[in-house]
């Protein structure tokens, strides 16, 4: 493992605390690394100033992919490579063609949208998980404060982090997947 | 802040709180199996081992095995496909429009009922692939690769083969959508696990999960566009396979009121399938804190709904024989009242549009065993709703000669059997090693809809 970083930890035990708490926090122009949460907060995202998601960019591209497929892929097999009438119907008959289309449309809009999802998330099998304090996934929210990124003073910061309503501020270099604290969590 | 309304019903009473949750879903992963849980696995694999022999002895002589003839050549099997189908249904439909709408009684039971569609699914799916003959040549046959018969295609005019479209894509994204559901879940555990072997197969399933504030916005911009992308699905999938009927020009099958009945049906069949199994859980796992009577009741309303739906669609059904002054027509319909089938339709007039009108009686509605009964009842009449659709159209041919019945085989029954083994199989095992409840999403309801914030107020 590489060298734990310097991070300030902030729990925090509430979700409506925690927006609060980073609407504070920067405020006070703190530049936030991450906030980890249990389940989804809805409007951190505004909070912490990001972008709005493009997936369903990706979606729509991926959607349209799969229908222009769909529709070429049919007209060439039943159209040009092997043209047979079937029940007296065109060789391209368009009506007949549309479940197919429907399907691979969605089908690859699915697929696209998630492939995008697990790249721009990092999600892969054996993926290290960034976790600062086990309880992130259980049910306390994880502002993490970068100290080399922000010029203040390391006791200051603390105080801010505690002014916005955190319930504890942890040291930093407890490292990913800290074992120690593991032991004391698990049950 | 946050606003519990004064009207309706917590959807997690006994107080919890969010560690409670991860506490009661984890621990049933990580502790060793019940007793009760042993006892239900191995009564699924038993049925399963008794139902291999009817499937081996299937693949091995051949589908003449089943009890088909020239006349009734679809019966059993494509019964049994369209009815697990259709029980798959209310899994998507409870995670994917639920979600849609908004719905916060979806969180406690979306888990459970989309790994009831998957396996419903691979259990229907069987039917079809069998029916081929050659089952392991049977998917080179249906999708369109290249072959050894020169450049011959499969038929893209057919809806047999919109029905291998529609059911592949409905797998695999219903698939997609449950284990994005499930990865955030695996990071709870894996973060829990203290088993170095559990800690590995849960950490490679959470796939490096965090929760990161950037992680959950994209989360659930795929979780909204997923349910978006599956609501349109879930109506074609069933649609699709109504149309495996609806296109042709047998006496009875040959309505436009096909799609819309059958896609009701289906909701119908798989609510009580999802009502059969959650009880069961509910029981077996002791949610019943998760699971109350209010989600009960909710998926009851479903019932009613969609059975008053299906009913309506069998009377109307009637009416247009009656007035398209088809002779044919006619003469299906007034069979398969009278006919020597009699009974099958009877039995689903009486299962499917009969016996869920009790469900307007508040009493029967939270009543935790007549619901249980009525579950029951409603999914066998739904599978004799199949039943008379298929044979009954089927068994009296446009040649009065060649006029036939049906009767199962024991090896329709097996196979039919064996895919209830399968079935309950895999759920168990799904109930054992995965979450069976989505904590992240009755997490994040908790707080505004739970009985801790109610009785404080």
């Amino acid at each position: 493992m590489s060298a734990p970083k310097n991070y300030l930890i902030g729990i925090y035990d509430d979700e409506d605390v925690l927006l609060h708490g980073v609407k504070k926090v920067r405020d006070n122009n703190v530049k936030i690394y991450e906030v980890f949460t249990p389940f989804p907060v809805h409007g951190l995202e505004h909070a912490l100033g990001y972008e709005r998601s493009r997936l369903p960019i990706a979606a729509f591209l991926f959607g349209g992919l799969g229908t222009t497929l769909a529709l070429l892929m049919m007209t060439y097999m039943m159209g040009i490579d092997w043209p047979m009438i079937i029940g007296g119907k065109d060789h391209i008959a368009f009506p007949d063609f549309i479940p197919v289309t429907f399907e691979l449309t969605v089908l690859l809009a699915a697929f696209g949208m998630v492939g995008t999802f697990f790249v721009m998330v990092g999600l892969k099998p054996y993926a290290t998980a960034e976790v600062y304090d086990v309880r992130q996934t259980d049910d306390k929210h994880v502002m993490i404060v970068d100290l080399d990124k922000n010029k203040m003073d390391e006791e200051v910061l603390r105080q801010i982090i505690k002014d916005s309503g955190a319930s504890e501020v942890n040291d930093s270099n407890r490292g990913l997947n800290n074992e120690k604290q593991q032991e004391e969590y698990a049950v | 802040m946050q606003v519990t309304s004064p009207v309706r019903e917590p959807l997690v009473t006994g107080g919890k709180t969010i560690h409670d949750v991860t506490e009661d879903v984890c621990s049933r992963v990580e502790q060793a199996p019940t007793k009760s849980w042993m006892v239900a696995m191995v009564a699924s694999i038993s049925l399963l081992l008794f139902g291999s022999y009817f499937v081996y002895r299937t693949l091995w002589d051949g589908i003449g095995m089943w009890g088909l003839n020239k006349t009734v050549g679809w019966a059993w099997d494509i019964t049994n496909f369209v009815w697990w189908v259709g029980i798959g249904h209310a899994g998507t439909l409870i995670s994917a429009v639920l979600l849609l709408f908004r719905q916060k009684w979806r969180t406690s039971i979306n888990r459970a009922a989309e790994a009831m569609t998957i396996f419903a699914v691979i259990c229907a799916a069987m039917f079809p692939l069998v029916h081929m003959g050659r089952v392991w040549i049977g998917f080179l046959w249906a999708l369109p690769l290249p072959n050894t018969f020169g450049s011959l295609w499969v038929n893209f005019n057919s809806p047999l083969l919109w029905d291998v479209f529609a059911i592949s894509t409905y797998f695999s994204v219903s698939l997609v959508f449950w284990y994005i559901g499930l990865i955030p879940d695996f990071g709870t555990i894996r973060d829990r696990a203290k088993n170095p072997i559990s800690k590995a197969i849960y950490g490679a399933l959470s796939m490096g999960w965090s929760g990161s504030a950037k992680a959950w916005m994209h989360y659930e911009a795929v979780s909204l566009i997923l349910a978006g992308l599956a609501t349109p699905l879930v109506l074609s999938v069933h649609t699709i396979v109504s149309f495996d009927f609806a296109t042709s020009v047998i006496p009875g099958w040959h309505t436009t009121i096909f799609p819309p009945y059958f896609v009701a049906g289906a909701i119908f069949s798989g609510f009580a399938m999802v009502l059969t199994l959650m009880l069961v859980t509910r029981k077996v796992y002791k949610l019943e804190d998760y699971i109350t009577m209010t989600h009960i009741e909710y998926m009851n309303y479903v019932i009613i709904t969609t059975g008053s739906i299906v009913g309506c669609a069998y009377i109307t059904e009637f009416f247009v024989a009656w007035y398209s002054g088809v002779e044919a027509e006619q003469y299906a319909f007034i069979n398969r009242m009278t006919g020597p089938y009699w009974w099958a339709y009877w039995s689903m007039m009486a299962c499917n549009v009969i016996s869920p009108q009790a469900f307007w009686f508040k009493r029967v509605r939270r009543s935790l065993k007549l619901t249980f009964i009525l579950s029951i009842i409603v999914n066998i009449g739904m599978w004799f709703e199949r039943f008379v659709i298929i044979v009954t159209s089927l068994h009296r041919d446009f040649l009065p000669s060649s006029w036939a019945m049906f009767y199962p085989t024991r090896y329709d029954v097996g196979f039919y059997l064996f895919t209830f083994g399968l079935f309950f199989t895999l759920f168990f095992a799904f109930a054992k090693f995965f979450p069976v409840i989505n904590m992240a999403e009755v997490k994040s309801v908790l707080k505004s809809s739970s009985g801790e914030i109610a009785d404080k107020k």
